[in-house]
């Protein structure tokens, strides 16, 4: 994928034919060229992915784990290997330690109805940052709810970073067990300190589970080198389909949870009085999985580790640092969220437009950005906003897509001007 | 870029608002909120001539439409109103410009962005909440 052709400012990656590879960016937009700037919401398709999908319905396909013919056995091959797939992808220390799910949001589910009933205690506390999506605050007020575990609320910065001089407070009890925390926000595309947190929380007695939603499409991430306790991700976020997520959690802590859901595929006997449960990682998959879906983040993976993230890394930073440069150009434009260690999501709001009328207008440009809270209504409050427009970046983004976004924004501030 | 729905009537009474504020003294009010973006829109309505006054915390899509609503219904019957509100809505959702709705079709465009009909809609619920509940 990554050719000989060196585009003037993207040294490291070959970006033309990597367009070649998502059908969709070929596409016009009320008749003008499309601009995605989205990604972070959900990522567009390669064509490895879609083809991979495609190849099992046509040529692969039968229920997984149940069949003794040799459909069901090819298609349980095809799935097994995206586990071996994604641990080594995330430097798992063992394949058993990958728990399919739907996306991140079932995944951090998953723990907190199962690790948060059994193992944490009512009394305990659960640590979030204020810079959480919902996907990881309300599943621990749910459990907050029906547990009586207490749920705490770890500070930012003013430039978006996590305050440890409020972490000091928040853990200095020592109630809290468990501290659930972003490895990139979605907002303010600020990166934590994810091998300093896990420290810090190990030290206290506490464990670490880490939204990886949005990172792990811009980073290398070894849940082992972090240590991290539980890691979460969605297959979507990463080129992969809807519909398929993974949780990450270290073996002796996945054999210790009892199941999410109840059915097929995660016991390992049933009687009509009662049934033992199956081994993780089949324990917390109840029922047929989303067998094609899988296969599509498998080749995700494939695609991701074919360009590199030596590549993507790069390529994010000058994607990152031009998108930078040139909104703070723009008269009247702020950008939310100032750290130092930050990525390709930008969220800016613009004096006297509302964040929905710059969406709406840059629309008409063809230019797809977010507005809104972004699953982070609290954060809002926080930052002093009510919402914001946000432009997230993949690896198929352009400088000129940003220089793009720019000139829309200045043609809407003269209509507001 | 088409902007049409942004024309000046719209920009221009967000920016500008004439009906905007909080009076001291009112017989109705009326809220109207989108959860999913956060705006949200307060009505004042003093029954005597029908005058209306808004609060509003939104898009410049949702505070034109507060506007031109609160001149459009001045000196208006309850009845009237409704069936007012009843053609506006018809317009932002088919685009068709409707002589009896006057300035309020300069909100006609919004019809072509079906995620921001809601915005125009808004306040014409909030008005609604105020008449009906006050
Ligand atoms: C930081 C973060 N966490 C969690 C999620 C939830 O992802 P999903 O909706 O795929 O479960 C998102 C997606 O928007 C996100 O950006």
């Amino acid at each position: 994928m990554v050719g000989e052709t060196m585009s003037a400012t993207l040294q490291h990656i070959d970006i033309a034919a990597i367009r070649e590879d998502f059908p969709i960016l070929s596409q016009q937009v009320h008749g003008k060229t499309f601009v995605y700037l989205d990604s972070g919401a959900s990522a567009q398709k390669p064509r490895q992915v879609i083809d991979a999908m495609s190849y099992v319905m046509e040529a692969q396909y039968a229920n997984v784990h149940r069949g003794l013919h040799y459909m069901s056995e090819k298609t349980s091959d095809a799935y097994e290997v995206v586990r071996d797939k994604v641990a080594a992808f995330i430097n798992a220390g063992s394949r058993d330690e990958i728990v399919f799910t739907r996306n991140a949001t079932e995944s951090i589910n998953l723990v907190a109805y199962t690790y948060g009933r059994t193992v944490l205690k009512p009394g305990d506390a659960v640590a979030v940052s204020q810079m959480e999506h919902h996907a990881n605050l309300v599943p621990w007020q749910m459990l907050r709810d029906a547990h009586g575990t207490e749920l705490r609320i770890i500070k930012i910065t003013d430039s978006g970073e996590i305050d440890f001089n409020s972490m000091e407070e928040v853990f200095a009890d020592g109630k809290v067990k468990l501290l659930a925390i972003t490895q990139m926000s979605n907002v303010l595309g600020s990166y934590t300190p994810v091998e300093r947190l896990a420290k810090f929380a190990h030290e206290r007695g506490a464990k670490i589970l880490l939204d990886g939603s949005q990172a792990i499409v811009h980073r290398k991430v070894d849940v082992q080198a972090i240590d991290a306790d539980f890691y979460v991700f969605s297959g979507h976020k990463l080129y992969g389909p809807t519909g398929i997520g993974v949780l990450y959690a270290k073996a002796e802590l996945l054999e210790a949870m009892p199941p999410f859901l109840g059915g097929g595929d995660m016991i390992a006997s049933v009687s009509y009085e009662k049934s033992t449960w199956a081994k993780p990682p089949h324990r917390f998959e109840a029922g047929t999985p989303a067998i094609i879906e899988t296969i599509g983040l498998g080749a995700a993976i494939d695609y991701v580790q074919g360009i590199g993230f030596e590549a993507i890394a790069a390529h994010e930073q000058v994607l990152t640092e031009h998108a930078l440069a040139t909104l703070d150009n723009i008269e009247g434009l702020r950008i939310i969220g100032r750290a130092q260690d930050r990525g390709g999501v930008i969220s800016f709001v613009m004096k006297d437009v509302h964040a929905h009328d710059i969406a709406t207008l840059l629309d008409r440009q063809g230019i797809a950005v977010r507005a809104g809270q972004h699953c982070a209504e609290p954060l809002m409050g926080r930052l002093g906003v009510t919402s914001t427009a946000r432009a997230s970046f993949g690896v198929y983004t352009l400088p000129e897509e940003i220089d793009a976004l720019a000139a829309g924004l200045q043609r809407i501030r003269k209509i507001f001007a | 870029m088409n902007t049409s729905l942004y024309q000046n009537a719209v920009v221009e009474r967000s920016r500008h608002p004439r009906f905007a504020g909080h009076p001291a003294v009112f017989d109705l009010h009326g809220r109207g909120a989108n959860p999913l973006c956060g705006d949200a829109v307060d009505v004042f309505v003093t029954r005597e001539g029908m005058h209306v006054a808004h609060e509003s915390h939104g898009c410049a899509i949702m505070t034109a439409s507060a506007d031109l609503m609160a001149g459009a219904v001045a000196g208006k019957s309850p009845e009237e109103i409704a069936a007012l509100r009843r053609s506006f809505e018809t317009t932002v959702k088919t685009g068709r410009e409707n002589p009896e709705l006057g300035e309020l079709n300069a909100l006609a465009g919004v019809s072509e962005f079906a995620s921001r009909i809601r915005c125009a809609t808004l306040p014409w619920s909030a008005l609604a909440e105020a008449l009906d509940h006050g």
